[in-house]
């Protein structure tokens, strides 16, 4: 009997792989390349030979745009695989990664950490990450108390993002200067990255990746329904939560040095899904290849739209993401009663 | 063979089956019957432990099916829910993932399993259309990408939640041709019917179920002119023979 899947679909498929790779690989050569401060490629090509130095081109390469456009690359990979495999999870094409509690629980334990004075950037690096993960953490403990039906995870996120949504404005009301204070971490950008406050989200992001890669067909198997998947021998709510968890792992490691990135776990899986289909297989590498372009392309138009001046990343992917938004929601309309 | 036992079933703590035991014969259509909410589905959940709390004895050529992984018991028995997704992918890929059974390191589908996809596919008729998304197939090609599923799963059992539901006439009677070739091949075959005339001529074995009870079990004629027939549906079959065997209708 042969095989039938075509070679043709594999090789359209690894073609899509190799342009989202090539897209990747050049958002981030330019946004190493381009920006405000008028140093020549000449120059900064010297200093990437040369390694770290004290000139100006090598300060600028390897202690500004390297960190950046790292950190861009990985929030944009974390930030989109997660917005995927929470779409999959839930089968909800408008869900993402806000919507188990990962911005809500990011934005207070920020609030938090800022309302008690402790502005170090490990330690809001650190408290985003461990209040997204908490939050999250809520969300799944709501939902397996409740057999961790697609539903009731979308409603428990939906209720413990209102209540710590209501627990962040209560400090930032009682304490104006945690307002000010987190004002960086709630529009998202990239402008006060390290390589120190990057390097362990760094590694979460990747092994997460290289998790969820392995785990595509338990995800497909998942997406096909409950008592279907029950049928092929997967334990359904434990991978549900397993797949949530390394979901908020992915985002909430990315919201750690990133900030409230808006919409980008919602655009990219939507893309991805139009260019090369659903087959997790391939919609997961994929999503991590655009994912990280995108938002380095976006780094570096906000970087460059108002130079000298910058533009937040998030307020620029917001603008975008808006309008996005609302297409979608008026091209559903025309598919469902 | 597989076998029930005292089978005990509850939902949210009200009993739902009061203490069924059933035996299913190998390389046979066996059909659950009766009123709707008597406890046939949940007695079919119950074989692939698909609901919340049960006791009873389950076994399988002697087996205990308490004893199997979700795997392993997806390896050895099938099971076609009565409402299904219709997933965003293609006919071919939602048939690979009945190897998910057999899926081991590194996680990826093998030469065999795409060839058992191939072999389904071919035997439900769908080879043809195993590019096509699920979403684009009429309501009984979807049904037949289903059974090529359940087929690539390569099960000793395969478990079928009213198979008919949906599809019009044609597609039913190829359909239930379709789960009387397989119990010839030797599968063991249990589905839920509702239509008499489709319980008599397709069945080999009946389980007449009505409130989470067994009331009476045998070949389809026998049960369809029990007692208990009447008891269950409060209906009256009517039988009358033709040149091609002996067909029935219901009356109030």
């Amino acid at each position: 009997m042969q095989n039938l899947k075509s070679s043709s679909t594999k090789s359209k498929g690894a073609l899509l792989l190799i342009g989202a790779a090539a897209f990747l690989i050049l958002s981030a050569v330019l946004n190493i390349c381009l920006g405000a401060s008028g140093v020549s490629l000449g120059a900064l090509w010297h200093a990437l030979l040369e390694g770290p130095g004290t000139s100006k081109a090598a300060r600028i390469l390897w202690y500004v745009r390297l960190p950046r456009t790292a950190a861009s690359l990985l929030a944009g990979a974390g930030l989109a695989v997660s917005g995927a495999v929470i779409q999959k999870v839930l089968a909800n094409n408008l869900a993402s990664p806000g919507i188990i509690g990962i911005n809500a629980g990011a934005g207070l334990a920020v609030a938090a950490c800022c309302a008690f004075g402790t502005y170090a950037v490990w330690a809001v690096a650190g408290a985003s990450f461990l209040g997204a993960m908490t939050a999250t953490f809520l969300v799944v403990i709501v939902a397996r108390k409740s057999n961790a039906s697609r539903t009731t995870v979308v409603l428990g996120g939906v209720a413990v993002t209102a209540c710590l949504n209501a627990v962040t404005e209560t400090i930032v009301t009682m304490v104006p200067d945690a307002a000010l204070a987190s004002v960086d971490f709630r529009v998202g950008g990239f402008s006060s990255v390290n390589q120190t406050r990057l390097l362990p989200a760094a590694i979460l992001i990747l092994a997460g990746i290289a998790v969820v890669c392995m785990l595509t067909n338990e995800l497909d198997v998942l997406s096909l329904g409950d008592d279907t998947a029950h049928a092929l021998g997967l334990r359904v709510a434990r991978m549900r939560n397993t797949m949530l968890t390394l979901a908020a792992l992915l985002a909430g490691a990315s919201v750690s040095f990133a900030g409230v990135l808006g919409f980008v776990g919602l655009i990219v899986p939507h893309m991805a899904r139009r260019i090369i289909g659903n087959d997790s297989g391939r919609l997961i590498p994929f999503c991590a290849l655009l994912g990280g372009g995108f938002v380095t392309i976006c780094d570096l138009a906000s970087r460059l739209i108002f130079a000298p001046y910058e533009l937040p990343a998030g307020i620029l992917m917001s603008f975008l993401g808006g309008p996005f938004f609302i297409w979608l929601l008026l091209k559903r309309k025309d598919k469902q009663p | 063979m597989i076998s029930i036992q005292d089978l005990h079933v509850s939902y949210d703590e009200a009993e739902i089956l009061h203490g069924v035991s059933a035996a299913f014969p190998e390389g046979k259509i066996s059909v659950l019957m009766g009123p709707n909410g008597c406890g046939k589905s949940t007695t079919l959940r119950s074989l692939v432990r698909m609901v919340p709390e049960m006791s009873g004895v389950l076994t399988l050529d002697g087996q205990d099916l308490g004893t199997l992984t979700p795997q392993e018991l997806a390896c050895r028995i099938a099971y076609l829910p009565q409402s299904r997704n219709v997933p965003d992918i293609t006919v071919e890929r939602l048939v690979l993932h009945g190897r998910f059974p057999y899926l081991s390191y590194p996680r990826r589908y093998r030469k065999e399993d795409r060839d058992k996809v191939a072999q389904a596919l071919e035997w439900v008729g769908l080879s043809d259309l195993h590019a096509r998304k699920m979403e684009n197939l009429s309501g009984g090609q979807r049904q037949k990408a289903y059974l090529a599923m359940a087929l690539a799963q390569d099960t000793e059992v395969i478990l079928m939640d009213e198979p008919t539901t949906f599809l019009d006439i044609k597609n039913q009677f190829e359909m239930l041709d379709r789960a009387r070739s397989l119990a010839n091949d030797g599968k063991t075959v249990i589905m839920i019917l509702h239509d008499f005339e489709s319980i008599l001529h397709y069945a080999d074995h009946v389980i007449l179920m009505a409130q989470g009870r067994v009331l009476t079990t045998g070949d389809a004629e026998t049960v369809l002119r029990s007692e208990e027939i009447k008891e269950a549906f409060d209906v009256q079959p009517c039988f009358y023979r033709t040149d091609d065997g002996l067909h029935c209708y219901v009356r109030p």
